[in-house]
């Protein structure tokens, strides 16, 4: 329990959020819908590593979301680099465009 | 109210609230909503953050993803201009199969997560650990060498970013 919330309720949360950054990433076509979903999914489980943090009174739970921050801020950076590139070549982000590595 | 605490009240509204934002970051055509509903999603977790009382963090998820991050989505948007409406979608079949996959995800994961609830690991630690104070003294102690590497990650991140952004490289 933390501040009476079973820490059921954060798993089933945390679940939840999970699987909605997911079915996003399966489910859509455009590239930078499926980067957010991403972060979605990043952030579900941060959450759940925080709820664990504090259920055990230990800071090194909220210290790893400080790295996993860091860590999403230059995936995002990267990554987003990586998209205007490929805009600027191809002039679409349609993931069911960017196919040439399937064939 | 109703055998509620304040505590579960909020945390009844902001699951709900970041729940209903998550989805309509997926389902929203347009990619200018998406991101907005994601910022809105964002703030929901720092709620969340705030009821754990984890306070650093909560401040440094708005600073970071709903200020730094979301703005660069929203940057990249812009320079691409894919704000319209009509944009192509995936086949109908294509979606009842991520909706399938996604229901036995969550099946599987709840079900493995069940029996966690009898793991009596809950020790009641003291509510000062999520202050700037105590994490800061853990961060520069104990993870002193992963922080600087870090800033090395970010450094490459910055670098190899602005290679690939560039236009022609000599």
């Amino acid at each position: 329990m933390i501040n009476g919330i079973s820490i059921n309720y954060y798993l089933l949360l945390s679940a939840v959020l999970f699987i909605i950054g997911a079915v996003g990433v399966m489910a859509r076509r455009n590239s930078i819908i499926i980067f957010m979903c991403i972060e979605l999914m990043l952030n579900a489980v941060n959450l759940l590593l925080v709820a664990f943090s504090t259920l055990h009174g230990d800071a090194s739970g909220q210290v790893f979301v400080f790295f996993i921050m860091a860590v999403a801020a230059a995936e995002v950076a990267v990554g987003l680099a990586i998209l205007s590139m490929i805009y600027r070549n191809v002039k679409s982000i349609d993931t069911d465009i960017l196919s040439n590595l399937k064939n | 109210m109703l055998g509620y605490t304040i505590t579960q009240w909020l945390f009844g509204i902001l699951s709900f609230l970041s729940i209903m934002f998550g989805l309509m970051v997926v389902f929203s055509r347009n990619p200018v909503n998406s991101v907005l509903y994601l910022v809105m999603t964002f703030f929901c977790i720092a709620g969340h953050y705030l009821l754990l009382n984890a306070q650093f963090l909560a401040v440094v998820h708005i600073v970071v993803y709903a200020g730094a991050i979301m703005v660069l989505f929203l940057f990249v948007i812009m320079l691409m201009d894919l704000n319209q409406e009509n944009e192509p979608q995936k086949a109908w079949l294509i979606k009842l199969i991520a909706g399938i996959a996604g229901g036995m995800l969550l099946f599987v994961l709840v079900g493995s997560l069940k029996g966690s609830e009898q793991l009596g690991l809950a020790q009641y630690g003291s509510s000062q650990i999520g202050t700037v104070k105590n994490l800061g003294k853990v961060l520069f102690s104990e993870f002193l060498f992963p922080f600087e590497i870090a800033s090395i990650l970010l450094l490459a991140a910055l670098v190899g970013s602005i290679m690939i952004g560039k236009k022609d490289i000599k």
